[in-house]
């Protein structure tokens, strides 16, 4: 099957029912998505499809209707995206092994609902864990993110 | 231009040695000759041969030997080095060097000590000076117990002080100018013209130079890093998906695995039917291995599918196997001929108790798993010649004395490679999970495996914090403490971790009572008895080890008491605090906090302390009961670590801390039935989530003599300041984690 990840098209070979996560990161080595719990409790493995977030982890290849972006497909280190900018200013990560996720998670967001509430950060964000208890600046970093979308 | 030497691996180990065409330093405060320079000098302080920096016509590369499992571990170890170095950490590549004794750890040993931390007799001292001669004797490469910093902030600069004065010393030879016309500046020597000289451009002199030992560390009104708020070297990478972890190595020719043993612990493989998983898409081999089996396939899924598709015959376990019964063993252990410690006897506590109106609470914690959301993984690849190992560890010399143990291979063929963790929290103190993908690569040589297990297989054969009970007896007299007795009964983690570490466990267990024994305060009559509970389950260290649960007894026993005495917690904790810096983080959140203050109805507030490993912390918490259960709103933390390195990541990690002992104590246990864990995945061990994350504002306080980590400390004062946080609130004292089974949380 076709897969268009990051803007480029690739052929994969692979069952209907592999969870787009596997897909990435063994048949096509992009390992920014993570995996973390397999069951979407945790978020770590979020990539967008179309712009929207998307738990990989749970969407079979064969299900798969748009085009991928992935962390790498956000931003570059040299061509950061602005919730990525704003990660980096807040110095968000301890671990940073769900930040990609919580990235990819706020981008799509954001991208929705340029001017979200406090409480709709919350309910947004709610789905993404994180065990090393980075929550504050990801609160802080997704506001941030917001102002400076907001100006570009 | 100077030669180029050519060394044996050992050499690079030893001082400022030419390393292909480089230049490797290392600090020099130990004789180099003599037959046993590590018994030549017990003295306090004093470091062993160190090479920290290693400088080529590549660039600066800075040697980070503490693992980084997000604690900043690699980011702060970099910055110590620069200071005295003077280059920018962001432009030198960071490794984590090979597993050495040369990066032993000095300090943790004295946690597995009965040494209060607030103690500065000659006893304590010398059993601190005893930790440190034991870290070299076995080589301790290991990092744990909030240790990195008080162990490394003086080795690390002197490295890099050792270093800056060996190139200038170079740049003499070159310039033919004295020491006093050279100074250095990001990563050059200044010449008194403005002229600079590059460090890289000096290596190959520097080499042939013997390294400057007499090297003064800078004072630190000097500093242009530490004490100023740092940028994370691996923050760029952790914000952009590029950091690399032990899950996401990729090698030529790599195989993908996964294993499933016993669910049962501790239970055999009796046998299994591998027919269908066999015939699945993609498997390559399904292959016993010590207590279950692996599948080896070409994609992670279709391992982890087959995996599943195996029909094991498991044994039974052989340990207690139901959390009732396991509560049982332990309650049952409350008794003379289990006593494993009574570190804290002052006055005396029976003849205070004796016919007095005595207040009696009973606290339980349960197992908690350690779940690091990066799974246990690992890249192996084995040759007839050598064993090459890729993965997040806090022990890279553990698991090459065990992977030579396993393999039979030397164990100087065993190159470990420490790569970023995604979380610990004390699970990779174990190598359980490289032994297996060792077993696998045993099995098929010269390919190159990448083992990952399912977070079912993590969750179900993870090595829990240990459950444990406490019973407390106290009395008040004229309206203030006058005696708390405190026994706490819980397995041992000392024995059951150091016996898989092919260590002997001597003597009393003092995680059993770490957090409550060593408590500065002068109660008339204050006792802690630490009892043993036979072995159960394998269970191992976990964030703030012993502290983490005792933490929650201690505090909330003192609470109680404090209550029944009529008397304010800060007030009466004030009142019986003797050590100074402790006094002032409970005075700080007292003023952050604005304890004392009305928060209007359905609000309650509840203070907690603990030392821990070195660092005194305070925190208030503020709570509203709402129709959906309790809601808590803000937390107040004051914590002393001596001198704060990095405000930023300070700030993180007591955050981190709070949120973690929070989480669990709100709604995670692991419970057991017939020796299999019951919690498998998040859904059933949610911890805290961000809409249930308060606010929480933290202070860093710099009363402490000698500068500490804060890793952990910030854990243990969260469950029982929540806990009397809710009782304010609420009326109702909750003496059982986690709290869900009393209490809804909104």
């Amino acid at each position: 099957m076709k897969l268009t990840v990051n803007g480029e098209t690739h052929e994969v070979d692979v069952e209907d029912d592999m969870p787009l996560l596997w897909v990435l990161r063994d048949e096509l080595g992009i390992t920014g998505p993570k995996y973390g719990c397999g069951i979407a409790q945790c978020g770590a493995c979020t990539v967008h499809m179309d712009g929207i977030a998307v738990r990989s982890c749970q969407l079979a290849a064969g299900d798969v209707s748009g085009d991928i972006t992935t962390i790498e497909g956000l931003g570059t280190p040299s061509a950061l995206h602005a919730v990525q900018e704003a990660w980096i200013d807040l110095q968000v990560a301890q671990c940073g092994y769900c930040q990609a996720g919580q990235i990819m998670q706020a981008a799509s967001f954001l991208d929705l609902n340029p001017d979200p509430t406090d409480a709709q950060i919350d309910a947004a964000m709610s789905g993404n864990l994180c065990r090393c208890g980075s929550y504050p600046r990801i609160r802080t970093a997704v506001k941030s993110a917001s102002s400076k979308l907001k100006r570009v | 231009m100077g030669r180029v030497k050519t060394i044996a691996r050992r050499s690079f180990l030893i001082g400022s040695a030419a390393i292909a065409g480089g230049v490797a330093f290392g600090t020099y405060l130990y004789k180099r000759d003599g037959t046993n320079p590590l018994l030549a000098d017990l003295k306090m302080g004093e470091t062993a041969i160190t090479p920290y920096v290693k400088i080529d016509a590549q660039g600066i590369t800075l040697i980070t030997p503490r693992a980084d499992v997000g604690q900043g571990a690699w980011s702060m170890q970099a910055h110590l080095i620069a200071e005295e170095l003077d280059i920018d950490p962001a432009t030198a590549t960071l490794i984590s060097g090979p597993a050495s004794a040369i990066y032993y750890n000095g300090v943790v040993g004295a946690e597995s000590m009965p040494i209060a931390a607030t103690s500065d007799t000659l006893l304590a001292r010398t059993g601190r000076g005893a930790a440190d001669v034991m870290g070299k004797l076995m080589g301790l490469h290991i990092t744990g117990g909030s240790s990195t910093v008080p162990d490394l902030y003086d080795r690390l600069r002197m490295a890099g002080a050792v270093a800056r004065e060996t190139l200038i010393r170079a740049a003499m030879q070159q310039t033919g100018l004295p020491r006093n016309q050279l100074k250095t500046e990001n990563g050059c020597v200044v010449l008194p013209d403005g002229l600079k000289i590059e460090y890289l451009d000096l290596a190959v002199l520097a080499a042939d130079i013997e390294p400057v030992q007499d090297v003064t560390l800078r004072d630190p009104s000097q500093w242009r890093y530490l004490t100023k708020p740092q940028k994370r070297t691996d923050i760029v990478a952790k914000s952009t998906g590029t950091q690399i972890y032990g899950i996401d190595m990729v090698m030529d020719g790599m195989v993908y695995a996964t294993t499933r043993t016993n669910p049962a612990l501790g239970g055999e493989l009796v046998g299994f039917d591998a027919e269908d998983a066999r015939k699945m898409r993609g498997v390559q081999a399904v292959l016993p291995i010590n207590g279950g089996v692996a599948v080896v396939a070409d994609n992670t899924w279709r391992a982890f599918q087959a995996a599943q598709a195996v029909t094991c015959d498991w044994g039974p376990s052989p340990y207690i196997g139901d959390t009732a019964d396991q509560f049982a063993a332990v309650a049952a252990s409350f008794s003379d001929d289990h006593q494993d410690s009574q570190f804290k006897d002052d006055g005396d506590v029976v003849a205070a108790l004796e016919g007095a109106d005595v207040i009696e609470a009973e606290y339980r914690i349960p197992y908690l798993a350690h779940a690091p959301l990066e799974p246990m993984s690992v890249v192996v690849k084995m040759t007839e010649t050598r064993l090459d190992i890729w993965t997040g560890t806090q022990i890279p010399r553990f698991v090459q004395a065990n992977m030579a143990k396993l393999t039979g291979m030397d164990a100087d063929n065993i190159h470990v490679h420490v790569l970023m963790s995604g979380g610990s929290f004390g699970r990779r103190l174990e190598d359980d999970y490289i032994g297996q993908a060792v077993e696998i690569a045993m099995q098929l040589p010269d390919t190159p495996i990448k083992m990952i297990w399912q977070r079912e297989e993590d969750f179900t054969h993870d090595f829990p914090r240990p459950l444990a009970m406490a019973r407390a007896k106290g009395i008040i007299k004229n309206g203030a403490v006058d005696a708390f007795d405190l026994a706490i009964a819980a397995p041992s983690v000392a024995e059951s971790s150091l016996a898989r570490l092919g260590q002997p466990a001597i003597g009393p267990d003092v995680a059993i009572v770490a957090g409550a024994w060593d408590q500065p305060f002068d109660i008339p009559n204050y006792r802690v008895t630490g009892f043993r509970t036979p072995a159960m389950v394998p269970i191992s260290s976990w964030r703030s080890v012993g502290a983490s649960g005792n933490g929650f007894m201690h505090e909330s026993f003192m609470d109680e008491m404090c209550h029944a005495a009529g008397v304010d917690p800060l007030a009466e904790r004030l009142r019986l605090c003797w050590h100074d810096p402790s006094r002032k983080v409970l005075e700080a959140v007292g003023e952050m906090s604005g304890w004392g203050s009305d928060l209007g109805p359905n609000r309650g507030r509840g203070l907690a302390f603990t030392l821990a490993f070195g660092v005194p912390v305070a925190e208030v918490i503020e709570v509203t009961n709402t129709d959906d259960g309790i809601r808590i709103d803000k937390v107040f933390v004051a914590a002393d670590v001596g001198r704060v390195l990095d405000p930023v990541n300070f700030e993180a990690q007591v955050q981190g801390g709070v949120i973690f002992g929070l989480g669990h104590a709100m709604n995670c246990e692991l419970t057991y039935k017939d020796g299999v864990a019951q919690q498998e995945n998040f859904h059933a061990y949610e911890g805290m989530r961000l809409y249930q994350t308060p606010e929480i504002i933290v202070r860093g306080l710099e009363n402490g003599e000698k500068l500490r980590g804060i890793g952990e400390p910030a854990v243990p004062p969260a469950a029982p300041a929540l806990a009397n946080a809710i009782f304010a609130a609420t009326g109702k004292r909750i003496r059982e984690l986690p709290l869900s089974k009393s209490i809804d949380f909104v």
